[in-house]
């Protein structure tokens, strides 16, 4: 239990996966401008990052690994995963069309989101369990949540702020996550002594 | 446009990361080093040159509605064949390279360049637009891997800079120092460009997924 815990934050706060690892670098730069398709987004990363964990494993573990196929991960991950989501959006369509309404645009998004991918391959990289790779990717995903909607309030700081001119933009964007970032460097080492 | 522009505007005009901003996440991950730098530039370009050739040569055949499946298992192939051979033949890049390695699949400058570029012209000129843009993004890297290992680590490939090793700033080599030379970079970039790129060359327009994008936010801010 105590093993799942580390797990979950440290995942969330030490090797955050936007400020640390810098996986999902794209949606953090674009859509974290308003703190409402900051959330949407964030949202959709946790369900498909869960989704395909739960996927891949056992693909990796008992039909990819028996066979001496492990070489063959990558291409079959993003495979699946580009499939999942093509069918998650496809059931919520037709199920819950209010959910869909909410987190469907940043569905097909996430495909080509190197945090998913990242998440699925390091889960089997570190030698988890299916539990802990599940609750690994949860705490990958809530990451991702905190790291977005931290951001998107550091944004709308930046809108009335006076830049010099070549700052515009990206430039100045980049600088505040990088004091972002900095900000949470300071979880360093507070995990692993929590628990000691 | 001429052959010699096809590979020359990759390397300056319509460098993938600091213009494009393309492939951010790989960018800032391995540029710690010249040397992991240096080799995620090379791996990528290897990458981007076979799926722009391949993906030129098949694109009367793929059908236009499957063609970023397509294009995505192609790529995917590529990687796991560059994989394997750094493996067997780096296995130190292999170490430093890490998750990065495979997550070159979901690299926008390789699927961003069949969709713009290997789609819609021949051959010959796909390769060179791939070789150019390849040559971009490595130098690029290799760039601001020369910023944070002299200046973060006092080294440069390894070897030690007699004053700045004794008066290191580590904090470059690490996730804050990454965001942060590459603000500047790009600010540079804004300052002296002489270039100027055009609206639709910029940022989320340039990506492949800018349509569905659109609709979230991107298309609204029209950067």
């Amino acid at each position: 239990m105590t093993k799942l815990i580390i797990i979950l934050l440290s995942a969330v706060f030490i090797n955050n996966y936007v400020l640390s690892r810098f996986l999902g670098i794209c949606p953090f730069l674009g859509v974290s401008k308003k703190l409402d398709s900051a959330t949407g987004m964030s949202i959709a990363v946790i369900f498909v990052m869960l989704m395909s964990t739960a996927v891949t494993y056992p693909i990796q573990m008992y039909v990819l690994n028996p066979n001496g196929l492990g070489y063959l991960q990558t291409i079959v991950f993003i495979l699946v995963i580009a499939a999942l989501v093509q069918l998650v959006e496809i059931v919520l369509k037709r199920y819950i069309p209010s959910l869909h309404k909410s987190l469907g645009v940043y569905l097909p998004l996430i495909t080509t989101n190197c945090a998913v991918l990242g998440v699925t391959i390091l889960n089997i990289d570190e030698g988890y369990t299916f539990l802990e790779a599940m609750v690994n990717s949860l705490g990958s995903g809530l990451g991702f949540f905190l790291a977005m909607v931290m951001f998107s309030g550091v944004r709308s700081k930046l809108e009335g702020a006076d830049i010099p001119k070549s700052f515009k933009g990206l430039p100045i964007t980049l600088i505040a996550a990088s004091i972002t970032s900095l900000s949470f460097m300071g979880f360093g080492g507070v995990i692993e002594n929590m628990f000691a | 446009m001429t052959k010699l522009q096809n590979f020359s505007k990759g390397i300056i005009k319509e460098n993938p990361v600091l213009v494009l901003v393309l492939g951010t996440c790989p960018t800032l991950a391995t540029s710690t080093s010249v040397e992991s730098a240096l080799g995620m530039g090379i791996a990528a370009t290897v990458v981007l040159l076979c799926s722009n050739i391949v993906i030129s040569l098949l694109r009367k055949i793929i059908p236009d509605k499957v063609r970023i499946p397509c294009y995505i298992v192609l790529i995917a192939g590529f990687v796991t064949m560059v994989q394997m051979l750094v493996k067997a033949f780096a296995p130190a890049l292999d170490q430093s390279l890490g998750i990065y390695l495979p997550l070159i699949v979901v690299n926008c400058i390789i699927l961003g360049r069949a969709e713009m570029f290997a789609n819609k012209n021949g051959v010959f000129d796909s390769a060179l637009d791939a070789l150019g843009m390849g040559a971009g993004f490595t130098l690029t890297l290799c760039l601001m891997g020369t910023l944070r290992e002299v200046f973060g680590s006092g080294t440069f490939l390894g070897m030690p800079i007699p004053v700045l090793s004794d008066n290191k700033i580590s904090i470059l080599t690490m996730a804050p120092g990454g965001f942060f030379i590459f603000g500047l970079l790009i600010a540079a970039v804004n300052k002296f460009g002489k270039h100027k790129p055009k609206k639709s060359d910029f940022g989320c327009e340039g990506c492949p997924s800018a349509e569905i994008c659109g609709k979230a936010e991107c298309g609204k801010e029209g950067a």
